[in-house]
C-alpha cells in the first residue's frame, strides 16, 4: 500500500528519509540546525540587555510563542475532523464550523446543568458526532462525487443551522468557566529574568491553555497511531488513496464513511468546548472556525493529519505574532501564509499527492 | 437581506382598541441597537432603556400611537448603514433612533447627510467626529462623547491616586481613541505619561499575548474594552494571573461588565473609572429611575443597576418624544419644527441635566467612580466626583481644543497643553 495522505511512514523510514533530506540539502540542513539552536537559545536563555533593547522583552516573545501554539492545538482539534472527512470522502462539509459552535453550545449547557467540566466533552462529542452522522446519512451520501452540489447545500445548511442557534441562544456571549483546578496561572521553568540579587524570574503562564494544549497533543498522537497503526486506520488510508478498489475489495465503505464522519464532527464538537474555554461562543464564531479549518487544510494538505498539526501550529504562530509585533497586519499573516503555499507548493506542506 | 440578521417587529398596543386608527395618528420610530456580536449586551441593555421611555410615555408622543420598528446591528459601521436604509427606505419610518456604537454613528451621520427629510437622534453612539466635524443639521446627539465621558478621571487618578504613569488597552475604534484622547488631555496636561498604547481589534477572542505584552513599570492599566470582549480579557487576565491596577472606560465599569456571570470581573474591584452614569448616585432623579428600571424587568432579565447605554437609549428616546409632544406629533412640514424645538430643548435627564450646542451635540454632567461590591454582593460603580457641565470641547476654547487634532491610536500626543 502506499504511504500517501493521511499515513506518513515509519519511524525507521523516516529516519532514513531525513538522513537522505540531509545528504542532499547540506546547505539548508545547517540553516536549519541553527535556526533550532537560535529558538532553543531565545527560550531558554537569559537575553543580554543589548538584545533585548533590540527585540523587545523576552516575555512577551515567550508568550507570544506559547499562546501561538496552544491556539494552534485548538484550530488542529477543529482542522483534524474537516481534513479527515476530506481526505477520505472528498466532501467539503461547510457546516463544520457550524458543528463547533453547536459543540460549544452543547458543552455550556452541560457545565451548567451539571456543574462540572469534563462530562461536557463527552456530551459535546456524543451528541456532536451524532449531528455529522445524521448529515453524512441524509445530505452527502445522496450527492456522493457531486463536489459541487455538496459545497452548496453545506453553506446552505451552515446558514440555517446559524439561524437556528441564534433562535435557541440568542446573540449572546457564552464562556464555559474554567474548572478551580485549572485557573489561575502555573510557572514555568523558564527564566525571563535575573533581578540583580540574582534571583531569577520564571514565566507565569494559564494552566487552562497548557492542559488543553497537553490534550491537543495526545490526541494528534492517537489520531496518528490509529490512522498508521490499525485496521480500521488501513481501511482509512486505502480508502484516501483509492476509494472504487476499496469498495471492490468487500469493505463497508458507507459504513467506513459514517464512522469517520461522525468522529470528525465529534472531534469539532470538543474543539467547540476547549474554545468555549479559553475563549468565547458567539454567533459568528461558527464561521470564524472553518475558515480557521480550512486555512490550516488548505496549508498543511488535505486529509493529512501531520499537515494539520503543521498548519495548524503556524496558524496559530501567525496569529499570535502578528497581534504582538504587528498588531495593524496580523490579520493578514494567516492569509499571506495560505497564499504562498498554494502559490509555491498548491498541495500543502505536508502533503504527498 | 440574509436571515442572520435579526429583524424584530414591535406592533404596539393601543392599535387594536382604535380600531379605525388611521395612518396620519400613528408615527413609525425607528430604532437600531446591537443586537449581535461583541456588543449584544450593550445593546439589549440599550433596548430596555427604550422600552422604559415608551411606557413612561404610554406608547403615545405629539397624540399620536408610536409604532416600533427595531433593526439589529453588530458594532460594525456597514450594518448600521444596512439596519439605518432598511428603516429610511424600506419601513418609511418617520424618525430614526440610532446608533449605538461610535463608529456606527460616524457613518450614520453621513448617511443623514444623503437623507435631508428625515431626522436622526444618536442612541448611544459616543464618537466625538460624528458632531464635531462636518456635522449633519438632522442630526442629533443627546449624549455626551468619549472624551466628555472621561472628564475628570485624569485629573483624579493623577491627583488622588497619584498614577505618574500608565499604558493603555483599547478596541481599535473611533469610540475608544475619544475616550482614551478625553483621558490624555486631562492626565497628560497634569503632567502624567501614557508609555503605550494597545490596540486590539474589536472582537478579540485571544488576548493572551497583549496581556503578557502589558508592561510591569507602570502605576495603573487603562482598560477601554466593552461587552464580550471586555469579559474576555479580564477572563484570560485572571487566568494569567494579572494585578495591575485599574482605570476602566465607560463601557468597562459599566453594569454590562459588572453584571456578567463569572469570576472575571472580580480583577475591577477598586478600579478608577468616569463615565455619563454612576450606579450610586444619591440624586433623587437618578433614583427614582433605578427604581423604575427594577420594577419594569424580573431580576434575571436585567442588570442590578442600568448600564449607561440603557440611560442613553431613555435620554434619546425621552427627548425624542417630549419634542413630538410640544409640536403635537406634527412632521408635515419636512420636520422643521421638530428639529427647531429639539435644538432649543433641555432634558432633565436620570443623568443630569442636558442641552444641545450648537452641533446638537449634548453638554451635560459626568462622573468619576470607584468599583465596589454592595451590600447584595453585587459590583457597582460608587461616585466620587461629579463634573457638570461638560462640553464637547472640555472646557477648552474651540482653536486650542482643534489644535490637539482628531482622536486616533496616536492622537493627541501625551504632553502638557
Amino acid at each position: 500500500m502506499a504511504r500517501v495522505g493521511l499515513g506518513s511512514a515509519t519511524a525507521e523510514g523516516d529516519r532514513n528519509r531525513l538522513a537522505v533530506w540531509i545528504e542532499h540539502h547540506p546547505l539548508a540542513a545547517v540553516v536549519l540546525a541553527a535556526a533550532i539552536v537560535f529558538l532553543l537559545w531565545l527560550v531558554f536563555a537569559d537575553w543580554p540587555e543589548e538584545f533585548e533593547r533590540w527585540a523587545g522583552r523576552k516575555r512577551v516573545f515567550v508568550s507570544a510563542l506559547l499562546n501561538g501554539i496552544t491556539l494552534g492545538g485548538l484550530y488542529f482539534l477543529v482542522a483534524a475532523g474537516f481534513s479527515l472527512i476530506f481526505g477520505l470522502m472528498r466532501n467539503v462539509n461547510l457546516a463544520h464550523g457550524s458543528l463547533y459552535l453547536f459543540g460549544g453550545y452543547l458543552g455550556y449547557a452541560t457545565v451548567q446543568a451539571t456543574g462540572s467540566w469534563l462530562p461536557a466533552f463527552l456530551v459535546a462529542f456524543v451528541l456532536v458526532a451524532l449531528a455529522g452522522l445524521l448529515l453524512q446519512v441524509l445530505v452527502f451520501r445522496h450527492m456522493e462525487g457531486e463536489e459541487l452540489r455538496q459545497t452548496l447545500v453545506t453553506i446552505g445548511l451552515s446558514i440555517v443551522f446559524a439561524d437556528l442557534m441564534l433562535w435557541v441562544w440568542g446573540g449572546d456571549f457564552y464562556q464555559i468557566p474554567t474548572p478551580d483546578w485549572l485557573a489561575g496561572p502555573v510557572e514555568l521553568p523558564i527564566v525571563l529574568d535575573v533581578r540583580p540579587n540574582g534571583e531569577a524570574v520564571y514565566l507565569r503562564y494559564p494552566r487552562v491553555r497548557l492542559v488543553i494544549f497537553a490534550a491537543s497533543v495526545v490526541l494528534g498522537l492517537l489520531l496518528w497511531l490509529i490512522v498508521n497503526k490499525t485496521r480500521i486506520g488501513t481501511l482509512i488510508r486505502a480508502g484516501v488513496d483509492d476509494r472504487e478498489m476499496l469498495a471492490a475489495s468487500a469493505v463497508p465503505v458507507q459504513l467506513l464513511f459514517a464512522l469517520v464522519f461522525a468522529f470528525g464532527a465529534g472531534l469539532a464538537g470538543m474543539a467547540g468546548v476547549v474554545g468555549g474555554t479559553f475563549q468565547s461562543l458567539s454567533p459568528g464564531e461558527d464561521t470564524r472556525f472553518l475558515l480557521a479549518s480550512l486555512v490550516v487544510v488548505i496549508v498543511g494538505g488535505m486529509g493529512s493529519i501531520p499537515g494539520a498539526a503543521l498548519g495548524a501550529l503556524l496558524i496559530g504562530l501567525a496569529e499570535q505574532f502578528g497581534s504582538v509585533y504587528l498588531p495593524t497586519y496580523a490579520i493578514v499573516f494567516s492569509f499571506l501564509i495560505m497564499v504562498l503555499v498554494l502559490a509555491f507548493r498548491p498541495q500543502g506542506l505536508l502533503s504527498l499527492r | 437581506m440574509r436571515g442572520t440578521t435579526l429583524v424584530v417587529t414591535t406592533l404596539l398596543a393601543g392599535l387594536g382598541l382604535a380600531g379605525a386608527a388611521q395612518a396620519q395618528q400613528k408615527l413609525k420610530i425607528g430604532v437600531t441597537a446591537t443586537l449581535e456580536g461583541t456588543y449584544t449586551v450593550l445593546g439589549e441593555d440599550g433596548m430596555r432603556g427604550f422600552e422604559l421611555a415608551l411606557r413612561k410615555w404610554n406608547r403615545k408622543a405629539g397624540g399620536k400611537d408610536l409604532e416600533i420598528i427595531v433593526a439589529s446591528t453588530d458594532a460594525t459601521p456597514d450594518s448600521a448603514i444596512r439596519a439605518v436604509r432598511k428603516l429610511v427606505e424600506q419601513d418609511k419610518v418617520d424618525l430614526v433612533i440610532s446608533p449605538l456604537s461610535g463608529s456606527e454613528g460616524i457613518a450614520v451621520r453621513d448617511y443623514a447627510h444623503t437623507q435631508p427629510q428625515m431626522t436622526f437622534i444618536n442612541a448611544a453612539s459616543g464618537a466625538m467626529e460624528t458632531t464635531f466635524v462636518n456635522p449633519a443639521p438632522n442630526f442629533f446627539r443627546w449624549n455626551m462623547d468619549g472624551a466628555q465621558w472621561q472628564a475628570g478621571l485624569g485629573s483624579y487618578i493623577y491627583n488622588e491616586k497619584g498614577y505618574r504613569k500608565i499604558a493603555t488597552v483599547g478596541e481599535d475604534y473611533s469610540f475608544v481613541y475619544t475616550q482614551v484622547f478625553g483621558l490624555a488631555v486631562e492626565f497628560c496636561g497634569l503632567g502624567g505619561q501614557i508609555t503605550q498604547r494597545f490596540w486590539v481589534p474589536l472582537g478579540t477572542k485571544d488576548f493572551a499575548s497583549i496581556i503578557a505584552a502589558l508592561p510591569d513599570d507602570v502605576d495603573a492599566i487603562y482598560l477601554g474594552l466593552g461587552g464580550a470582549d471586555a469579559v474576555n480579557f479580564l477572563n484570560q487576565y485572571a487566568q494569567a494571573g494579572g494585578n495591575a491596577k485599574i482605570v476602566g472606560g465607560s463601557i468597562m465599569v459599566d453594569q454590562t461588565v459588572l453584571s456578567s456571570k463569572g469570576r472575571a470581573k472580580e480583577i475591577l474591584k477598586g478600579a478608577v473609572a468616569a463615565s455619563g452614569v454612576a450606579d450610586t448616585w444619591e440624586d433623587p432623579r437618578w433614583q427614582a429611575f433605578v427604581k423604575a428600571y427594577r420594577d419594569a424587568f424580573p431580576p434575571d432579565k436585567r442588570f442590578a443597576s442600568p448600564s449607561l447605554l440603557a440611560v442613553n437609549y431613555y435620554n434619546s428616546a425621552s427627548a425624542t418624544f417630549t419634542t413630538l409632544d410640544l409640536i403635537g406629533g406634527d412632521l408635515s412640514d419636512g420636520h422643521k419644527k421638530f428639529r427647531e424645538t429639539m435644538a432649543k430643548l433641555e432634558l432633565d435627564a436620570p443623568n443630569g441635566k442636558i442641552r444641545l450646542d450648537h452641533n446638537r451635540q449634548a453638554i451635560g454632567t459626568n462622573f468619576v467612580t470607584e468599583v465596589v461590591e454592595d451590600a447584595q454582593g453585587n459590583l457597582v460603580s460608587r461616585v466620587v466626583r461629579v463634573v457638570e457641565n461638560v462640553n464637547q470641547t472640555l472646557g477648552l476654547p474651540l482653536e486650542k481644543f482643534k489644535a490637539l487634532g482628531l482622536p486616533s491610536r496616536t492622537t493627541p500626543e501625551c504632553k502638557k497643553y
